[in-house]
């Protein structure tokens, strides 16, 4: 390769570089529109140009949002439905990975393959059965009712079983030598070898629940009731026609989840990719 | 003792699985089995209705809303799949050629739509291109376009909807994608490099054949869920011609909560549950076909 050739090269990869960044600015640029509207008196918000940095800083349309409307309230119920839908989702489904991974019951077949049918069924076909299940069983407008149809996530189990899979089968054998129990197999040795992967689906089943909208929405028809990604869809009343604060309840609704992103990034991006079904 | 310890390991299995299954029996098993009962009946969204055979079934063809939902989810489809795909492909092999920090920071970028929920996305982009004081409308203006009411206008609503979905979404196929690109040994690039081998020949004999099979389960996820779509068409419908931007699972919606016909929208629901399977069984067992990754 001659040397002119090569600055060519160089050259044709920096601008394929200076374009890759001014698009990031341009993707990413929505999300910063929002936050800096949001900071702006209601008056420089409507001003007919574009004024990049406002002119005069104001968080008043948080403090409005957070004591003025039932933003606390939704927050709330966001944060106790996600975690509950966390917690019940990944332990069941690490016992119930744990268990046909690695222990001989009858029908563990039938059921492995019942899971990975599931994996293709869309719930959203659902919604009719589950509103008949769940206002049958007296829980619309409650926390269990927002919770019982989320529980349906066979990618956290099928990426369990996967897991457990790649363990030595002498791990276990050697455990039984010991007399150990069937518990504290589990719990010593299988379920601490796994906290990575724990922790990564934890966070992105929270993530997933906390952002779930069509049936959160279809369950509750009460205001004090919602999660906050209805709430603030659903009564614009709060807020009227102000349009700083409709984007303090976006950035309200979306700060959660984007911190927990870009705390865990690496964890979310690992979860990501396992239940794509790519090995990390 | 061997056949004691057999016994206890199945018992305990079965207390494991236990939670599980009866979670999955309640909220999955016994619903998609309703499911196909109801769509047989005139039942209302809630309660019993009486037996009606294949009736349901039979009137969608004749229904204009149902076609038109079929015909706005293919739609929706066809502009969302295939340019999701290539664009989250382009921009994972810019931010792959990057390094370190920088290259965390721009993907960072790039993927915080997609953890956003719909409703943000909703909001930010009801703003952006607000008629009246919209950004997206003073660039119009700057550029001498005629300002456009995006979302109650029939024709705009879906490429609208479709690019947003895009930007909201592409995050994901980007991680995908780049994980792909990070399994690709940099010592064939390097002997490309070595047969001086241009960038565009690098990309089309190597790149592309060994990104390849990501290419084809970014398209099949991307096909499936875009298959589902409900909240943004809903939401940004809001408004506007809800009727005329009816999708799939719209319909449902509507049928089932709106007019209160639970059997006609499970009818609806189960061709769509059809739809979904069938194209997942396709596409199983055409990667396996052509010896690919399967799930």
């Amino acid at each position: 390769m001659t040397a002119t050739t090569a600055r060519r090269l160089n050259a044709i990869g920096l601008i394929i570089t200076v374009i890759t960044v001014f698009c990031a600015i341009i993707w990413a640029f929505p999300l910063y529109w929002a936050v800096v509207s949001s900071l702006k008196p209601e008056h420089e918000v409507v001003r007919p140009y574009i004024e990049l940095w406002p002119e005069t800083f104001t968080v008043s349309h948080y403090v409005f949002a957070l004591t003025e409307t039932e933003i606390g309230r939704w927050y709330v119920n966001s944060i106790l439905t996600a975690i509950a839908v966390t917690v019940l989702t990944v332990s069941s489904s690490l016992f119930c990975g744990y268990a046909i991974s690695q222990l001989n019951f009858p029908l563990r077949n039938v059921l492995w393959w019942l899971i990975l049918a599931s994996f293709m069924v869309p719930v959203q076909t659902l919604i009719v059965n589950h509103f008949e299940l769940v206002a049958g069983l007296g829980l619309i407008n409650t926390w269990s009712g927002i919770v019982l149809p989320q529980l349906i996530h066979p990618v956290i189990i099928i990426v369990y079983k996967q897991f457990f899979d790649g363990v030595p089968k002498d791990f276990r054998e050697a455990a039984v030598m010991d007399n150990a129990s069937e518990w504290r197999i589990l719990t010593k040795v299988y379920i601490p070898m796994n906290w990575g992967v724990t922790t990564a689906l934890s966070i992105v089943c929270f993530i997933w629940s906390w952002n779930s909208f069509l049936w959160p929405f279809l369950a509750v028809t009460k205001t004090d009731m919602m999660t906050i990604t209805v709430g603030i869809t659903q009564v614009n009343d709060a807020f009227g026609v102000y349009y700083a604060r409709q984007l303090t309840a976006a950035v309200l609704a979306g700060l959660p989840v984007a911190m927990a992103y870009l705390i865990f990034q690496r964890r979310v991006t690992e979860a990501i990719t396992l239940s794509a079904g790519i090995k990390g | 003792m061997m056949l004691r310890n057999r016994r206890n390991e199945a018992l305990f299995a079965l207390a494991l699985v236990a939670p599980f299954v009866a979670i999955y029996g309640l909220v999955f098993v016994y619903p998609t089995i309703r499911l196909f009962m109801i769509s047989l009946t005139d039942a209302p969204l809630i309660g019993d209705g009486n037996f009606v055979g294949f009736d349901n079934y039979a009137r969608l063809p004749s229904d204009r809303r149902f076609g038109t939902a079929v015909w706005n989810t293919a739609y929706f489809v066809l502009i969302t799949v295939v340019p999701g795909t290539l664009v989250a492909f382009a921009i994972a092999l810019g931010v792959n050629r990057l390094a370190g920090r920088l290259q965390a920071a721009i993907l960072a970028l790039f993927f915080l739509p997609y953890i956003l929920p719909v409703s943000v996305v909703y909001l930010l982009w009801d703003w952006t291109l607000n008629f009246q004081f919209g950004i997206a409308m003073y660039l119009f203006d700057m550029l001498g376009i005629a300002r456009i009411p995006v979302f109650k206008s029939t024709a705009w609503f879906m490429p609208a909807v479709g690019i947003i979905t895009i930007w909201w979404t592409a995050g994901f196929s980007i991680l995908l994608f780049l994980a792909g690109l990070r399994t690709i040994p940099t010592e064939i690039y390097e002997a490309a490099a070595l047969d001086n081998a241009g960038r565009w020949s690098t990309f089309r004999r190597i790149t592309w054949p060994l990104m390849w099979p990501i290419t084809a389960l970014v398209l099949t996820i991307q096909l499936i869920s875009q298959l589902k779509i409900f909240d943004q068409v809903y939401l940004f419908s809001v408004g506007g011609r809800p009727n005329d931007n009816v999708v799939l699972v719209y319909y449902v919606f509507q049928r089932a909560f709106q007019s209160d016909q639970g059997g006609r929208a499970a009818a609806v629901a189960v061709v769509l549950f059809v739809i979904v399977i069938v194209v997942s069984v396709l596409n199983f067992q055409l990667t396996r076909l052509s010896g690919g990754r399967d799930r």
